[in-house]
Protein backbone atom coordinates (compact mmCIF):
# COMPACT_ATOMS: atom_id res chain seq x y z
CA UNK A 1 0.00 0.00 0.00
CA UNK A 2 1.81 3.55 -1.42
CA UNK A 3 0.58 6.85 0.99
CA UNK A 4 1.75 10.10 -0.78
CA UNK A 5 2.37 12.98 1.18
CA UNK A 6 2.07 16.22 -0.24
CA UNK A 7 4.46 18.51 1.49
CA UNK A 8 3.82 22.12 2.02
CA UNK A 9 7.39 24.50 1.20
CA UNK A 10 7.08 28.14 2.23
CA UNK A 11 10.27 29.68 1.13
CA UNK A 12 12.30 26.20 1.07
CA UNK A 13 11.05 25.64 4.54
CA UNK A 14 8.64 23.16 5.05
CA UNK A 15 5.72 23.07 7.11
CA UNK A 16 6.02 21.47 10.77
CA UNK A 17 2.76 19.57 9.58
CA UNK A 18 4.43 17.95 6.22
CA UNK A 19 6.46 15.70 8.32
CA UNK A 20 3.48 14.89 10.82
CA UNK A 21 2.01 13.83 7.99
CA UNK A 22 4.68 11.58 7.12
CA UNK A 23 4.67 10.50 10.90
CA UNK A 24 0.86 9.74 10.35
CA UNK A 25 1.54 8.10 6.87
CA UNK A 26 3.94 5.73 8.46
CA UNK A 27 1.64 4.52 10.97
CA UNK A 28 -0.61 3.71 7.88
CA UNK A 29 1.40 1.69 4.65
CA UNK A 30 4.51 -0.03 4.09
CA UNK A 31 5.68 2.87 1.50
CA UNK A 32 5.53 6.08 2.05
CA UNK A 33 6.47 8.47 -0.46
CA UNK A 34 6.49 12.33 -0.35
CA UNK A 35 5.73 15.33 -3.52
CA UNK A 36 6.45 18.58 -3.32
CA UNK A 37 6.42 21.39 -5.47
CA UNK A 38 7.69 24.34 -6.42
CA UNK A 39 10.51 26.26 -7.68
CA UNK A 40 14.35 25.59 -6.81
CA UNK A 41 13.24 22.95 -4.32
CA UNK A 42 15.30 20.10 -5.34
CA UNK A 43 18.25 20.36 -2.32
CA UNK A 44 15.75 21.09 0.61
CA UNK A 45 13.44 18.07 -0.70
CA UNK A 46 15.64 15.40 0.52
CA UNK A 47 15.07 16.67 4.50
CA UNK A 48 11.53 14.70 3.52
CA UNK A 49 13.35 11.56 3.75
CA UNK A 50 14.67 12.31 7.58
CA UNK A 51 10.88 11.27 8.42
CA UNK A 52 10.13 8.48 6.77
CA UNK A 53 9.71 9.34 3.00
CA UNK A 54 11.09 6.54 0.66
CA UNK A 55 10.76 8.48 -2.45
CA UNK A 56 10.33 12.03 -2.77
CA UNK A 57 8.79 13.48 -6.03
CA UNK A 58 9.50 16.88 -6.91
CA UNK A 59 8.32 18.95 -9.65
CA UNK A 60 10.15 21.74 -9.84
CA UNK A 61 9.24 24.28 -12.61
CA UNK A 62 9.23 27.96 -12.44
CA UNK A 63 5.15 27.71 -13.64
CA UNK A 64 4.81 26.34 -9.78
CA UNK A 65 6.75 29.00 -7.94
CA UNK A 66 4.25 30.45 -6.12
CA UNK A 67 1.02 28.41 -5.20
CA UNK A 68 -2.12 28.43 -7.31
CA UNK A 69 -5.14 26.20 -6.38
CA UNK A 70 -5.83 25.33 -10.20
CA UNK A 71 -1.74 24.75 -10.89
CA UNK A 72 -1.68 22.72 -8.02
CA UNK A 73 -4.27 20.58 -8.83
CA UNK A 74 -3.42 20.37 -12.26
CA UNK A 75 0.19 19.15 -11.33
CA UNK A 76 -0.67 17.03 -8.65
CA UNK A 77 -3.21 15.17 -10.52
CA UNK A 78 -0.58 14.02 -12.82
CA UNK A 79 1.52 12.97 -9.98
CA UNK A 80 -1.22 11.00 -8.36
CA UNK A 81 -2.05 9.32 -11.88
CA UNK A 82 1.35 8.31 -11.94
CA UNK A 83 2.04 6.78 -8.75
CA UNK A 84 -1.62 5.46 -7.77
CA UNK A 85 -1.15 5.79 -4.01
CA UNK A 86 -4.36 4.30 -1.81
CA UNK A 87 -4.04 7.48 0.80
CA UNK A 88 -2.94 10.92 0.14
CA UNK A 89 -2.27 12.94 2.79
CA UNK A 90 -1.82 17.04 3.22
CA UNK A 91 -1.47 19.24 5.97
CA UNK A 92 -4.96 21.35 6.61
CA UNK A 93 -3.37 24.56 6.16
CA UNK A 94 -4.95 27.07 4.20
CA UNK A 95 -3.29 25.82 1.15
CA UNK A 96 -4.06 22.39 2.18
CA UNK A 97 -7.40 22.53 3.11
CA UNK A 98 -8.50 24.23 -0.43
CA UNK A 99 -5.70 21.91 -2.47
CA UNK A 100 -7.73 18.62 -1.18
CA UNK A 101 -10.88 20.50 -1.84
CA UNK A 102 -10.10 21.07 -5.46
CA UNK A 103 -8.54 17.68 -6.33
CA UNK A 104 -11.40 15.21 -4.70
CA UNK A 105 -13.27 17.01 -7.49
CA UNK A 106 -10.84 16.85 -9.87
CA UNK A 107 -10.12 12.83 -8.92
CA UNK A 108 -13.55 12.10 -7.40
CA UNK A 109 -12.03 11.35 -4.83
CA UNK A 110 -13.00 11.13 -0.90
CA UNK A 111 -11.86 13.55 1.39
CA UNK A 112 -12.06 13.72 5.24
CA UNK A 113 -10.57 17.33 6.03
CA UNK A 114 -9.07 18.50 9.14
CA UNK A 115 -8.70 15.11 10.64
CA UNK A 116 -6.74 14.43 14.32
CA UNK A 117 -6.39 10.84 13.77
CA UNK A 118 -6.21 8.80 11.02
CA UNK A 119 -5.80 4.67 11.02
CA UNK A 120 -6.35 1.29 8.78
CA UNK A 121 -9.48 -0.87 9.91
CA UNK A 122 -8.62 -4.08 7.76
CA UNK A 123 -8.84 -2.69 4.51
CA UNK A 124 -10.70 0.37 5.19
CA UNK A 125 -9.10 4.15 5.51
CA UNK A 126 -10.84 5.62 8.97
CA UNK A 127 -10.56 9.21 9.68
CA UNK A 128 -11.32 10.84 12.45
CA UNK A 129 -12.54 14.39 12.41
CA UNK A 130 -14.27 17.44 14.58
CA UNK A 131 -17.61 18.44 13.17
CA UNK A 132 -19.20 21.38 14.68
CA UNK A 133 -16.68 23.49 15.54
CA UNK A 134 -15.55 20.66 17.86
CA UNK A 135 -18.55 19.88 19.50
CA UNK A 136 -18.44 16.43 18.10
CA UNK A 137 -16.09 14.30 16.98
CA UNK A 138 -17.04 12.10 13.72
CA UNK A 139 -15.36 8.64 13.02
CA UNK A 140 -15.45 8.68 8.93
CA UNK A 141 -15.05 6.00 6.70
CA UNK A 142 -13.36 7.15 3.51
CA UNK A 143 -14.05 4.74 0.34
CA UNK A 144 -12.26 4.34 -3.24
CA UNK A 145 -8.68 5.35 -4.62
CA UNK A 146 -7.25 7.27 -3.89
CA UNK A 147 -8.31 8.49 0.05
CA UNK A 148 -7.94 12.28 0.88
CA UNK A 149 -6.90 13.00 4.44
CA UNK A 150 -5.96 17.01 5.13
CA UNK A 151 -4.38 16.20 8.88
CA UNK A 152 -4.93 18.72 11.18
CA UNK A 153 -1.34 20.16 12.37
CA UNK A 154 -0.06 19.58 15.81
CA UNK A 155 -2.29 16.96 16.44
CA UNK A 156 0.27 13.59 15.44
CA UNK A 157 3.78 14.00 17.01
CA UNK A 158 6.84 14.81 14.02
CA UNK A 159 9.08 11.86 14.85
CA UNK A 160 12.06 11.50 12.70
CA UNK A 161 12.56 8.10 10.91
CA UNK A 162 15.42 8.27 8.19
CA UNK A 163 14.49 6.34 5.08
CA UNK A 164 15.67 6.19 1.86
CA UNK A 165 14.30 9.94 0.60
CA UNK A 166 15.41 9.17 -3.10
CA UNK A 167 14.39 12.41 -4.89
CA UNK A 168 12.71 11.69 -7.95
CA UNK A 169 12.14 14.58 -10.83
CA UNK A 170 9.02 14.50 -12.10
CA UNK A 171 7.79 16.76 -15.29
CA UNK A 172 4.61 17.98 -14.71
CA UNK A 173 2.24 20.77 -16.89
CA UNK A 174 0.79 23.43 -14.99
CA UNK A 175 -1.80 24.11 -17.09
CA UNK A 176 -3.79 26.85 -17.36
CA UNK A 177 -3.35 29.16 -14.61
CA UNK A 178 -6.10 31.28 -13.49
CA UNK A 179 -4.53 33.23 -10.79
CA UNK A 180 -2.17 35.82 -10.57
CA UNK A 181 -0.74 36.70 -7.75
CA UNK A 182 -0.18 40.46 -7.17
CA UNK A 183 0.42 41.02 -3.31
CA UNK A 184 1.46 39.32 -0.14
CA UNK A 185 1.54 40.42 3.45
CA UNK A 186 3.26 38.38 5.28
CA UNK A 187 4.60 38.74 9.09
CA UNK A 188 7.84 36.21 9.09
CA UNK A 189 8.43 34.58 12.33
CA UNK A 190 5.39 34.45 13.09
CA UNK A 191 4.50 31.11 15.21
CA UNK A 192 0.99 30.34 13.09
CA UNK A 193 -1.69 29.85 15.68
CA UNK A 194 -2.59 26.55 14.67
CA UNK A 195 0.72 24.87 14.28
CA UNK A 196 1.71 26.41 18.08
CA UNK A 197 2.40 24.63 20.79
CA UNK A 198 1.02 27.34 23.30
CA UNK A 199 -1.24 29.89 22.44
CA UNK A 200 -2.06 33.04 24.95
CA UNK A 201 -5.41 34.72 23.81
CA UNK A 202 -6.96 37.51 24.69
CA UNK A 203 -10.63 39.08 24.93
CA UNK A 204 -12.87 41.77 25.39
CA UNK A 205 -11.26 41.79 29.17
CA UNK A 206 -8.63 43.31 27.41
CA UNK A 207 -10.35 46.33 27.09
CA UNK A 208 -8.70 48.03 23.90
CA UNK A 209 -5.93 47.05 21.39
CA UNK A 210 -3.24 47.40 24.29
CA UNK A 211 -1.93 43.53 24.00
CA UNK A 212 1.57 44.07 24.80
CA UNK A 213 1.12 42.18 27.93
CA UNK A 214 -0.19 39.25 26.56
CA UNK A 215 2.72 39.41 23.70
CA UNK A 216 5.06 39.49 26.18
CA UNK A 217 3.38 36.21 28.30
CA UNK A 218 3.35 34.63 24.90
CA UNK A 219 6.90 35.52 23.75
CA UNK A 220 8.69 33.91 27.41
CA UNK A 221 6.16 31.05 26.55
CA UNK A 222 7.04 30.81 22.59
CA UNK A 223 3.61 31.17 22.09
CA UNK A 224 1.06 32.25 19.35
CA UNK A 225 -1.07 35.02 20.58
CA UNK A 226 -5.11 34.73 19.94
CA UNK A 227 -8.11 35.82 20.48
CA UNK A 228 -11.55 35.82 20.75
CA UNK A 229 -14.10 36.96 18.48
CA UNK A 230 -15.29 40.03 20.85
CA UNK A 231 -11.53 41.12 20.30
CA UNK A 232 -11.89 40.48 16.25
CA UNK A 233 -15.32 42.44 16.35
CA UNK A 234 -13.94 45.86 18.71
CA UNK A 235 -11.05 45.79 15.99
CA UNK A 236 -8.47 45.16 18.03
CA UNK A 237 -7.14 41.83 16.96
CA UNK A 238 -7.33 40.54 13.11
CA UNK A 239 -9.56 38.19 11.96
CA UNK A 240 -6.85 35.71 11.13
CA UNK A 241 -6.22 36.15 15.70
CA UNK A 242 -9.64 34.76 15.84
CA UNK A 243 -10.06 31.31 18.19
CA UNK A 244 -13.34 29.63 17.95
CA UNK A 245 -16.21 28.17 15.73
CA UNK A 246 -15.97 30.99 13.25
CA UNK A 247 -12.33 31.24 13.64
CA UNK A 248 -9.33 28.54 13.97
CA UNK A 249 -9.44 25.12 15.64
CA UNK A 250 -6.38 25.19 17.94
CA UNK A 251 -4.83 22.62 19.64
CA UNK A 252 -1.66 23.32 21.66
CA UNK A 253 -0.36 21.93 25.00
CA UNK A 254 -1.21 24.71 26.52
CA UNK A 255 -3.86 27.14 26.11
CA UNK A 256 -3.98 30.72 28.07
CA UNK A 257 -7.41 32.33 28.58
CA UNK A 258 -7.18 36.03 29.74
CA UNK A 259 -10.38 38.48 30.05
CA UNK A 260 -12.34 35.58 27.89
CA UNK A 261 -15.92 34.50 29.18
CA UNK A 262 -16.02 31.17 27.78
CA UNK A 263 -19.16 31.09 25.26
CA UNK A 264 -19.80 28.10 23.50
CA UNK A 265 -18.65 29.58 20.10
CA UNK A 266 -15.09 30.00 21.26
CA UNK A 267 -14.43 26.66 24.16
CA UNK A 268 -15.67 24.74 20.70
CA UNK A 269 -12.14 26.29 19.17
CA UNK A 270 -10.14 25.45 21.91
CA UNK A 271 -10.96 22.78 24.10
CA UNK A 272 -9.22 20.00 22.40
CA UNK A 273 -6.29 21.99 24.03
CA UNK A 274 -4.48 19.47 26.79
CA UNK A 275 -4.18 21.99 29.02
CA UNK A 276 -6.15 25.05 29.92
CA UNK A 277 -5.73 28.30 32.03
CA UNK A 278 -7.95 30.75 32.41
CA UNK A 279 -7.43 34.03 34.05
CA UNK A 280 -10.69 35.98 34.48
CA UNK A 281 -11.81 38.28 37.35
CA UNK A 282 -14.98 36.63 37.05
CA UNK A 283 -15.26 33.60 39.82
CA UNK A 284 -18.55 32.56 37.26
CA UNK A 285 -17.07 32.57 34.08
CA UNK A 286 -17.92 29.46 32.54
CA UNK A 287 -13.87 29.44 31.04
CA UNK A 288 -13.14 27.79 34.49
CA UNK A 289 -15.60 25.18 33.93
CA UNK A 290 -13.61 24.01 31.50
CA UNK A 291 -10.03 25.23 32.48
CA UNK A 292 -7.35 23.21 34.22
CA UNK A 293 -6.20 25.69 35.92
CA UNK A 294 -7.49 29.27 36.83
CA UNK A 295 -6.56 32.57 38.36
CA UNK A 296 -9.61 34.83 39.47
CA UNK A 297 -8.04 38.06 39.42
CA UNK A 298 -7.21 41.03 36.97
CA UNK A 299 -5.23 40.00 33.83
CA UNK A 300 -3.22 43.31 34.16
CA UNK A 301 -1.92 42.16 37.52
CA UNK A 302 -1.44 38.55 36.88
CA UNK A 303 -0.16 38.16 33.06
CA UNK A 304 2.82 40.40 34.18
CA UNK A 305 3.24 38.44 37.03
CA UNK A 306 3.27 35.42 35.02
CA UNK A 307 5.28 36.48 32.63
CA UNK A 308 8.12 37.41 35.13
CA UNK A 309 7.88 33.85 36.77
CA UNK A 310 8.05 31.94 33.29
CA UNK A 311 11.40 33.89 32.78
CA UNK A 312 12.36 32.83 35.85
CA UNK A 313 11.75 29.48 35.33
CA UNK A 314 13.19 29.19 31.93
CA UNK A 315 16.37 31.03 33.02
CA UNK B 1 -23.50 40.58 -13.03
CA UNK B 2 -25.62 37.49 -12.46
CA UNK B 3 -24.17 36.24 -9.32
CA UNK B 4 -25.48 33.27 -7.49
CA UNK B 5 -24.49 32.26 -4.08
CA UNK B 6 -24.49 29.12 -2.23
CA UNK B 7 -25.71 29.15 1.30
CA UNK B 8 -26.75 26.16 3.48
CA UNK B 9 -29.00 26.45 6.63
CA UNK B 10 -27.05 24.92 10.17
CA UNK B 11 -27.69 24.44 13.40
CA UNK B 12 -26.93 27.92 15.34
CA UNK B 13 -23.54 28.48 16.53
CA UNK B 14 -24.74 28.09 20.07
CA UNK B 15 -26.66 25.01 20.03
CA UNK B 16 -25.40 21.96 22.22
CA UNK B 17 -25.03 19.28 19.93
CA UNK B 18 -26.30 16.12 20.86
CA UNK B 19 -26.19 12.80 19.39
CA UNK B 20 -28.96 11.17 18.00
CA UNK B 21 -30.18 6.93 18.87
CA UNK B 22 -28.68 5.85 15.36
CA UNK B 23 -25.01 6.88 16.88
CA UNK B 24 -23.92 8.66 12.77
CA UNK B 25 -26.59 12.36 13.03
CA UNK B 26 -27.41 14.55 15.70
CA UNK B 27 -30.15 15.35 17.91
CA UNK B 28 -32.47 18.21 15.59
CA UNK B 29 -35.60 18.65 17.35
CA UNK B 30 -35.32 21.75 19.18
CA UNK B 31 -32.56 23.08 17.46
CA UNK B 32 -32.75 26.80 16.14
CA UNK B 33 -31.03 26.71 12.24
CA UNK B 34 -29.71 29.77 10.41
CA UNK B 35 -27.98 30.92 7.83
CA UNK B 36 -24.22 29.25 7.85
CA UNK B 37 -22.87 32.63 9.10
CA UNK B 38 -20.03 32.27 6.05
CA UNK B 39 -22.74 32.26 3.77
CA UNK B 40 -24.83 35.01 5.42
CA UNK B 41 -21.51 36.83 4.24
CA UNK B 42 -21.87 35.41 0.82
CA UNK B 43 -25.73 37.14 0.41
CA UNK B 44 -23.83 40.38 1.96
CA UNK B 45 -21.18 40.46 -0.75
CA UNK B 46 -23.32 39.39 -3.54
CA UNK B 47 -25.95 42.27 -2.88
CA UNK B 48 -23.33 44.67 -2.23
CA UNK B 49 -21.85 43.87 -5.75
CA UNK B 50 -25.40 44.28 -7.15
CA UNK B 51 -25.77 47.24 -6.09
CA UNK B 52 -22.73 48.63 -7.51
CA UNK B 53 -22.81 46.56 -11.18
CA UNK B 54 -26.34 46.54 -11.56
CA UNK B 55 -27.88 42.30 -12.11
CA UNK B 56 -28.97 39.20 -10.28
CA UNK B 57 -28.43 37.56 -7.40
CA UNK B 58 -29.44 33.85 -7.16
CA UNK B 59 -29.49 32.01 -3.86
CA UNK B 60 -28.48 28.13 -4.37
CA UNK B 61 -29.20 25.16 -1.64
CA UNK B 62 -28.97 22.28 -1.42
CA UNK B 63 -30.84 20.47 1.86
CA UNK B 64 -34.17 19.21 2.87
CA UNK B 65 -37.65 21.41 2.47
CA UNK B 66 -37.03 23.19 5.77
CA UNK B 67 -33.88 24.88 3.83
CA UNK B 68 -36.49 27.23 2.49
CA UNK B 69 -36.68 29.13 5.49
CA UNK B 70 -32.40 29.88 4.93
CA UNK B 71 -33.18 30.71 1.55
CA UNK B 72 -36.09 32.77 2.39
CA UNK B 73 -34.15 34.89 4.65
CA UNK B 74 -31.87 35.86 1.99
CA UNK B 75 -34.13 37.18 -0.21
CA UNK B 76 -35.44 39.11 2.13
CA UNK B 77 -31.97 40.83 2.74
CA UNK B 78 -32.31 41.83 -0.63
CA UNK B 79 -31.43 38.45 -2.85
CA UNK B 80 -33.76 37.98 -5.80
CA UNK B 81 -34.70 34.67 -6.53
CA UNK B 82 -33.58 31.59 -4.43
CA UNK B 83 -33.87 27.62 -5.47
CA UNK B 84 -33.68 24.73 -3.56
CA UNK B 85 -32.35 21.00 -4.58
CA UNK B 86 -34.20 18.52 -2.22
CA UNK B 87 -32.44 15.96 -2.49
CA UNK B 88 -34.78 13.38 -0.58
CA UNK B 89 -33.34 10.49 1.65
CA UNK B 90 -30.22 10.70 -0.25
CA UNK B 91 -27.01 10.94 2.01
CA UNK B 92 -25.02 13.46 0.65
CA UNK B 93 -21.11 14.03 1.38
CA UNK B 94 -19.77 17.30 0.64
CA UNK B 95 -18.22 15.95 -3.22
CA UNK B 96 -22.03 15.09 -3.58
CA UNK B 97 -23.45 18.20 -2.88
CA UNK B 98 -20.86 19.89 -4.74
CA UNK B 99 -21.91 17.68 -7.72
CA UNK B 100 -25.76 18.65 -7.46
CA UNK B 101 -24.88 22.67 -7.39
CA UNK B 102 -22.69 21.90 -10.28
CA UNK B 103 -25.05 20.28 -12.33
CA UNK B 104 -27.72 23.00 -11.22
CA UNK B 105 -25.81 25.63 -12.18
CA UNK B 106 -24.73 24.68 -15.32
CA UNK B 107 -27.61 26.24 -17.27
CA UNK B 108 -27.53 29.04 -15.40
CA UNK B 109 -25.53 32.27 -16.84
CA UNK B 110 -23.57 33.48 -14.01
CA UNK B 111 -20.55 35.39 -13.79
CA UNK B 112 -19.51 35.48 -10.05
CA UNK B 113 -20.34 32.53 -7.68
CA UNK B 114 -19.95 33.13 -4.04
CA UNK B 115 -19.66 30.77 -1.06
CA UNK B 116 -18.74 30.24 2.39
CA UNK B 117 -15.34 28.63 3.13
CA UNK B 118 -17.08 26.22 5.52
CA UNK B 119 -20.54 25.08 6.64
CA UNK B 120 -20.15 25.44 10.44
CA UNK B 121 -21.96 22.23 10.64
CA UNK B 122 -19.72 19.82 8.44
CA UNK B 123 -17.00 21.84 8.41
CA UNK B 124 -16.34 20.51 5.36
CA UNK B 125 -14.31 23.25 3.29
CA UNK B 126 -14.89 21.19 0.33
CA UNK B 127 -17.87 22.71 -1.48
CA UNK B 128 -16.67 25.84 -2.79
CA UNK B 129 -13.75 24.74 -4.54
CA UNK B 130 -14.68 21.64 -5.81
CA UNK B 131 -17.55 23.36 -7.46
CA UNK B 132 -15.43 25.49 -9.38
CA UNK B 133 -13.13 22.45 -10.45
CA UNK B 134 -16.38 20.92 -11.33
CA UNK B 135 -17.66 23.57 -13.52
CA UNK B 136 -14.10 24.07 -14.41
CA UNK B 137 -13.17 27.79 -13.57
CA UNK B 138 -11.24 29.70 -11.05
CA UNK B 139 -11.60 29.59 -7.73
CA UNK B 140 -9.75 32.25 -4.21
CA UNK B 141 -10.64 31.19 -0.60
CA UNK B 142 -11.45 33.13 2.38
CA UNK B 143 -11.55 36.44 1.24
CA UNK B 144 -11.43 39.50 2.90
CA UNK B 145 -11.84 42.26 0.26
CA UNK B 146 -12.37 42.29 -2.92
CA UNK B 147 -13.06 44.30 -6.20
CA UNK B 148 -14.68 43.34 -9.76
CA UNK B 149 -13.48 45.48 -12.23
CA UNK B 150 -13.13 45.06 -16.46
CA UNK B 151 -13.72 41.10 -16.02
CA UNK B 152 -11.69 39.85 -13.17
CA UNK B 153 -11.91 39.92 -9.65
CA UNK B 154 -9.25 41.02 -7.51
CA UNK B 155 -9.40 39.61 -4.08
CA UNK B 156 -7.71 39.73 -0.60
CA UNK B 157 -7.57 36.35 1.25
CA UNK B 158 -6.05 35.38 4.54
CA UNK B 159 -3.33 33.00 4.92
CA UNK B 160 -1.37 31.44 7.22
CA UNK B 161 0.87 34.77 9.17
CA UNK B 162 -0.87 37.24 6.90
CA UNK B 163 -2.93 37.87 3.68
CA UNK B 164 -2.32 37.80 -0.15
CA UNK B 165 -3.89 39.35 -2.89
CA UNK B 166 -4.86 37.58 -6.08
CA UNK B 167 -6.46 38.28 -9.62
CA UNK B 168 -8.68 35.40 -11.59
CA UNK B 169 -10.76 36.15 -14.49
CA UNK B 170 -14.64 35.95 -14.37
CA UNK B 171 -16.73 33.77 -14.31
CA UNK B 172 -14.80 32.61 -10.78
CA UNK B 173 -15.82 31.37 -7.16
CA UNK B 174 -15.13 33.12 -4.15
CA UNK B 175 -15.70 32.08 -0.58
CA UNK B 176 -15.73 34.52 1.87
CA UNK B 177 -13.69 35.14 5.61
CA UNK B 178 -14.71 37.09 8.69
CA UNK B 179 -14.03 40.48 7.89
CA UNK B 180 -14.98 40.93 4.70
CA UNK B 181 -18.38 42.88 5.25
CA UNK B 182 -21.07 42.84 8.07
CA UNK B 183 -24.26 41.43 6.90
CA UNK B 184 -27.21 43.71 6.54
CA UNK B 185 -30.52 42.56 8.73
CA UNK B 186 -33.90 41.81 6.49
CA UNK B 187 -36.03 44.61 6.88
CA UNK B 188 -39.72 44.01 7.45
CA UNK B 189 -40.34 45.50 4.09
CA UNK B 190 -37.60 42.89 2.79
CA UNK B 191 -39.86 40.11 4.80
CA UNK B 192 -42.71 40.97 3.17
CA UNK B 193 -41.54 41.42 -0.38
CA UNK B 194 -39.55 38.18 0.02
CA UNK B 195 -42.42 36.60 -0.10
CA UNK B 196 -43.27 37.11 -3.15
CA UNK B 197 -39.97 36.02 -4.80
CA UNK B 198 -39.64 33.58 -6.99
CA UNK B 199 -38.36 30.38 -4.87
CA UNK B 200 -38.39 27.17 -6.92
CA UNK B 201 -38.01 23.52 -5.25
CA UNK B 202 -36.24 20.63 -7.59
CA UNK B 203 -35.54 16.96 -7.15
CA UNK B 204 -31.97 15.46 -8.07
CA UNK B 205 -34.28 14.04 -11.43
CA UNK B 206 -34.78 17.49 -12.81
CA UNK B 207 -31.37 17.73 -13.52
CA UNK B 208 -30.88 14.00 -14.80
CA UNK B 209 -29.16 13.54 -11.50
CA UNK B 210 -29.76 9.72 -9.97
CA UNK B 211 -28.65 8.63 -6.07
CA UNK B 212 -26.13 6.18 -8.17
CA UNK B 213 -24.00 9.33 -9.16
CA UNK B 214 -23.52 10.79 -6.26
CA UNK B 215 -23.35 8.05 -3.83
CA UNK B 216 -21.20 9.41 -1.31
CA UNK B 217 -17.14 8.61 -0.59
CA UNK B 218 -16.72 9.75 2.92
CA UNK B 219 -19.11 8.33 5.72
CA UNK B 220 -19.97 8.78 8.61
CA UNK B 221 -19.76 5.49 10.58
CA UNK B 222 -19.74 6.98 14.42
CA UNK B 223 -20.51 9.97 16.09
CA UNK B 224 -18.71 10.58 19.78
CA UNK B 225 -18.74 13.55 21.68
CA UNK B 226 -14.86 14.77 22.84
CA UNK B 227 -14.28 13.81 26.58
CA UNK B 228 -16.17 16.26 28.87
CA UNK B 229 -13.68 18.59 30.29
CA UNK B 230 -13.73 18.91 34.13
CA UNK B 231 -13.77 22.06 35.95
CA UNK B 232 -10.12 21.96 37.41
CA UNK B 233 -8.62 23.92 40.03
CA UNK B 234 -8.93 27.53 41.02
CA UNK B 235 -5.45 28.43 42.31
CA UNK B 236 -5.86 30.37 45.56
CA UNK B 237 -3.17 32.47 47.30
CA UNK B 238 -2.82 35.76 49.19
CA UNK B 239 -1.06 37.75 46.55
CA UNK B 240 -1.20 37.76 42.65
CA UNK B 241 2.55 36.45 43.34
CA UNK B 242 1.48 33.58 45.34
CA UNK B 243 -1.01 32.58 42.64
CA UNK B 244 1.79 32.84 39.38
CA UNK B 245 4.21 31.28 41.62
CA UNK B 246 2.21 27.68 42.25
CA UNK B 247 0.11 27.87 38.47
CA UNK B 248 4.05 27.78 36.95
CA UNK B 249 4.73 25.32 39.60
CA UNK B 250 1.82 23.48 38.30
CA UNK B 251 2.35 24.03 34.38
CA UNK B 252 5.50 23.00 35.03
CA UNK B 253 5.93 19.87 37.48
CA UNK B 254 2.42 18.59 37.51
CA UNK B 255 1.12 18.85 33.66
CA UNK B 256 4.32 19.45 32.48
CA UNK B 257 3.40 21.53 29.64
CA UNK B 258 6.12 24.46 30.05
C1 LIG C 1 -22.46 33.09 14.74
C2 LIG C 1 -21.51 33.33 15.88
C3 LIG C 1 -20.22 32.85 15.79
C4 LIG C 1 -19.31 33.09 16.82
N1 LIG C 1 -18.04 32.59 16.70
C5 LIG C 1 -17.14 32.85 17.67
C6 LIG C 1 -15.79 32.38 17.58
O1 LIG C 1 -15.39 31.73 16.60
N2 LIG C 1 -14.93 32.67 18.57
C7 LIG C 1 -15.30 33.40 19.68
O2 LIG C 1 -14.45 33.64 20.55
N3 LIG C 1 -16.56 33.85 19.79
C8 LIG C 1 -17.48 33.61 18.82
N4 LIG C 1 -18.73 34.11 18.94
C9 LIG C 1 -19.01 35.09 20.03
C10 LIG C 1 -19.29 34.44 21.36
O3 LIG C 1 -20.66 34.13 21.45
C11 LIG C 1 -18.93 35.44 22.49
O4 LIG C 1 -19.66 36.64 22.32
C12 LIG C 1 -17.45 35.81 22.54
O5 LIG C 1 -16.65 34.65 22.51
C13 LIG C 1 -17.16 36.59 23.81
O6 LIG C 1 -15.84 37.05 23.81
P1 LIG C 1 -15.08 37.38 25.16
O7 LIG C 1 -15.09 36.19 26.04
O8 LIG C 1 -13.79 38.00 24.81
O9 LIG C 1 -15.99 38.57 25.76
P2 LIG C 1 -16.96 38.59 26.99
O10 LIG C 1 -17.95 37.50 26.92
O11 LIG C 1 -17.44 39.98 27.08
O12 LIG C 1 -16.02 38.26 28.22
C14 LIG C 1 -15.02 39.10 28.69
C15 LIG C 1 -14.48 38.47 29.96
O13 LIG C 1 -13.38 39.21 30.40
C16 LIG C 1 -13.42 39.29 31.81
N5 LIG C 1 -12.66 40.48 32.19
C17 LIG C 1 -12.95 41.77 31.96
N6 LIG C 1 -11.98 42.57 32.40
C18 LIG C 1 -11.04 41.77 32.95
C19 LIG C 1 -9.79 42.01 33.59
N7 LIG C 1 -9.29 43.23 33.72
N8 LIG C 1 -9.12 40.95 34.03
C20 LIG C 1 -9.59 39.70 33.88
N9 LIG C 1 -10.75 39.41 33.29
C21 LIG C 1 -11.46 40.44 32.82
C22 LIG C 1 -14.89 39.35 32.16
O14 LIG C 1 -15.11 38.86 33.47
C23 LIG C 1 -15.49 38.43 31.10
O15 LIG C 1 -15.59 37.08 31.57
C24 LIG C 1 -19.68 33.84 17.96
C25 LIG C 1 -20.98 34.32 18.05
C26 LIG C 1 -21.89 34.07 17.02
C27 LIG C 1 -23.29 34.59 17.17
N1 LIG D 1 -25.98 21.91 1.02
C1 LIG D 1 -25.44 23.02 0.54
N2 LIG D 1 -26.17 23.85 -0.25
C2 LIG D 1 -25.64 25.00 -0.76
N3 LIG D 1 -24.39 25.38 -0.52
C3 LIG D 1 -23.61 24.60 0.25
C4 LIG D 1 -24.09 23.38 0.81
N4 LIG D 1 -23.10 22.83 1.54
C5 LIG D 1 -22.06 23.67 1.45
N5 LIG D 1 -22.36 24.73 0.67
C6 LIG D 1 -21.49 25.89 0.33
O1 LIG D 1 -20.16 25.53 0.48
C7 LIG D 1 -19.53 26.24 1.54
C8 LIG D 1 -18.55 25.35 2.24
O2 LIG D 1 -19.21 24.25 2.84
P1 LIG D 1 -18.48 22.92 3.35
O3 LIG D 1 -17.57 22.49 2.25
O4 LIG D 1 -19.59 21.96 3.59
O5 LIG D 1 -17.75 23.28 4.61
C9 LIG D 1 -20.69 26.74 2.38
O6 LIG D 1 -20.32 27.89 3.10
C10 LIG D 1 -21.73 27.02 1.31
O7 LIG D 1 -21.47 28.25 0.65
Amino acid sequence: MTILVIAEQVDGVFRKVSFEALSAARKLGSEVDAVVLGSGIEAVAAELGQYGAAKIWVADDAALSEYTVEGYTQALAEIIGQINPEVVIVGATTQGKELSARLSARLNAALATDCVAVRMDGDQVVADRPMYGGKVLAEVVLGGTPAIVALRPNVVAAEAAPAAGVVEKVAVQAGEVWTRITGKQLETGKIDLTEAEVVVSGGRGMGGDDYSAIEALAQSLGAAVGASRSAVDEGWRPVTDQVGQTGKTVSPNLYIACGISGAIQHLAGMSSSKVIVAINKDPEAPIFLKADYGIVGDLFEVVPALTEEVKKLKG
Amino acid sequence: MEILVLLKQVPATESMIAIADDGVSIKRDGLKYVINPYDELAVEEALKIREAQGGAVTILSVGPAKAVEAIRTGLAMGADKGLLVDPGDLKCDGLAVARILAAAIKDTPYDLIVAGHRAVDDDNFQVGPAVAELLGIPNVSMVVEEAVAEGAITCTCTVEGGTKVVQVPLPALITTQRGLNEPRYASLPGIMKAKKKPLDTKSLADFGLTDADLQPKTIVRALRLPPERAAGRIIEGDTVQAKVTQLVKALHEEAKVI
